[in-house]
């Protein structure tokens, strides 16, 4: 469903603050595979997502999405194949409009908006429906603005828009690292039981060890702007948190040894 | 009274002013100050086309289209070039002063004679009123002329809102209100934001054209400097309709900003009665406006202090 080829990224290229965020990533992601994405800090793994959903230009590489190359579309135009979650629970909502409008921009998510009344009663009633769902009595408070609600909710809802209309990829970046613990509990329940019920092909980056252990049937780790490890299948079952942050471990120790090696090799030859 | 109905009506047109500052400075927080242009602009292609015998309806909806043009100018010099918001509306207004000279062809073009939106109103009026030159109204003589333009101004000023509050609950005006609001979010559910910038700042300078163009038709004349000062006019409109009404709903914004122009204009009207000299009237406009956005800020740190104090 997805392929990354040679994707590379550097920021601020040529100043002293250049980071190289993607380092050559190829990635190739079945359609209806859950892909968890893990790493270290600035390892860039929600640069790999917003490569994918087109934040910035790419300076090398190709996206292809569902056999089309999307590596050059602009970001809107990606989003009507491609349903987004961010980490800021305030940044997939509007505030200032109301739980049924925001939920009406959803259902028309990559699609032409014309002048027809966005709150049809149509979609009003399915609208009860499907946030009836959430448990969060928020069916009654359809009209309220989303600015009043929760982080959680709000993020409760940025989910149900992101997959209102079936998207072909979800990326979900670190969605529930900024809510408290029970909210972030139950936004990945929901995360879960949508994926599963829709079979979405999806891109989850977490900084959760349980989350990464018990969740996906893939897991990705990230270091430097590359993708280290990749486990598939049962070799992903048998995950245990332990054994990722024995791996992360491995990397800091490969990390150290780089550095103290470059320190010799400076050392001798400066 | 003839004073209170003409401060009415001045107020009735240019609250399309204040509804156009509405959409760009409040939804989009985009500080456009191509309103200064386009409103003369709206009277500058109404006035010349009322001297040239266009009908009234269609020299004032001309004049909306030129100041749609416009604002889609500011707007694409901004998402297209990527020029600084408040740059690219300067840009455009001052490009418009050397247009509007062009197409008035001298500063002033005065009306009288003419046929203009104001005669046919009156012509309407009088037709209704039974042909009087004068009513009586809770016992003060008012012009059957100023009746007639002002209600005509309320039913056109209320038709616009309606259909700007229908706009604004369409799908497109619906992703316009978010894109002011959250614009990493509207991209994420596949809208142009730059294509919904561009797009309102036309909206928005449509209205004010359109303001303009009434304006130059109830005054009498057009003249190149009339838009001078009225970004300023329009935001101290929005900021008294906020502290009327609340900014809270959609309909409240609108009918507020309707009744801010208003009751700015009655204050304003009154002020100058009283005395106050008409120089003095955009340098207390800005400094209305400094303490309307410097207010709120203050009394909250008051609060907190006087808080703090008690604890």
């Amino acid at each position: 469903m997805l392929e990354m080829r040679g994707v590379r990224k550097t920021f601020h290229a040529g100043t002293p603050n250049e980071v190289r965020s993607l380092a050559g990533v190829d990635l190739n992601v079945e359609a209806a595979s859950f892909v968890v994405v893990i790493g270290t800090n600035g390892s860039g793994k929600s640069t790999l997502l917003n490569a994918v959903a087109g934040t910035f230009p790419l300076d090398q590489g190709s996206i292809q999405l569902d056999g089309a190359d999307i590596g050059k579309w602009p970001e809107y135009r990606r989003a009507r194949w491609i349903g987004r979650v961010f980490q800021n629970p305030f940044s997939g909502t509007a505030p200032g409009l109301s739980i049924a409008e925001n939920l009406s921009l959803a259902a028309r998510r990559g699609r032409p908006r014309g002048l027809g009344w966005a709150l049809e009663a149509g979609l009003r009633g399915q609208m009860r429906d499907v946030v009836s769902r959430l448990h969060m009595g928020l069916e009654d408070r359809l009209d309220n603005p989303i600015g009043t609600l929760s982080g959680g909710q709000r993020q409760a809802l940025t989910l149900l828009m992101a997959t209102w209309l079936q998207p072909k990829l979800l990326l979900l970046d670190e969605h529930t690292a900024a809510l408290d613990p029970k909210s972030a509990d139950q936004v990945i329940r929901l995360s879960e039981e949508i994926v599963e019920r829709d079979h979405l092909t999806t891109l989850m980056v977490t900084h959760s060890m349980h989350q990464s252990a018990t969740l996906g049937d893939r897991l990705i780790m990230m270091h430097r702007g590359r993708v280290i490890y990749d486990f598939h299948g049962a070799e992903k079952r048998r995950l245990r948190p332990e054994d990722l942050l024995a791996r992360f471990e491995e990397v800091r120790r490969a990390e150290q040894l780089d550095e103290g090696a470059a320190e010799m090799l400076r050392r001798v030859y400066v | 009274m003839s004073l209170l109905i003409g401060a009415l009506t001045i107020g009735l047109i240019l609250s399309l002013l204040a509804l156009g500052v509405l959409l760009s400075f409040r939804i989009f927080a985009f500080p456009d100050i191509t309103a200064e242009g386009s409103l003369t602009l709206g009277a500058a292609v109404a006035a010349t086309l009322l001297t040239h015998g266009w009908s009234p309806l269609a020299a004032t909806a001309a004049g909306l289209v030129a100041g749609t043009v416009y604002g889609t100018a500011t707007g694409a010099l901004h998402t297209r070039f990527g020029i600084n918001g408040l740059l690219a509306g300067i840009l455009v207004m001052t490009a418009l002063y050397s247009v509007n000279l062009h197409i008035m062809g001298r500063s002033n073009i005065p009306l009288m004679g003419a046929a203009t939106l104001t005669t046919q109103a009156d012509a309407v009026g009088r037709r209704l009123l039974g042909g009087v030159e004068s009513v009586h109204l809770w016992g003060w003589e008012v012009s059957s002329r100023d009746l007639s333009v002002l209600l005509c101004s309320a039913a056109g000023i209320a038709l616009a809102g309606a259909i700007l509050y229908w706009f604004f609950r369409t799908n497109l005006g619906t992703a316009m209100r978010a894109t002011g609001d959250n614009d990493q979010m509207i991209r994420a559910l596949g809208v142009n934001h730059g294509t919904m910038i561009t797009l309102g700042l036309a909206v928005s300078n449509g209205l004010i054209a359109l303001a303009g163009a009434l304006l130059a038709q109830y005054q009498g004349f057009a003249d190149v400097q009339m838009g001078i000062g009225m970004v300023v006019w329009g935001l101290a409109s929005v900021i008294i309709g906020e502290a009327l009404v609340g900014t809270r709903q959609l309909g409240f914004a609108i009918a507020g900003a309707v009744m801010g122009s208003v009751l700015f204009r009655l204050l304003v009207a009154i002020a100058l009665r009283w005395g106050l000299n008409p120089n003095d009237l955009k340098l207390i406009t800005a400094v209305f406006v400094f303490l309307a956005l410097i207010l709120p800020g203050l009394l909250e740190k008051l609060q907190t202090r006087r808080g703090r104090a008690h604890a």
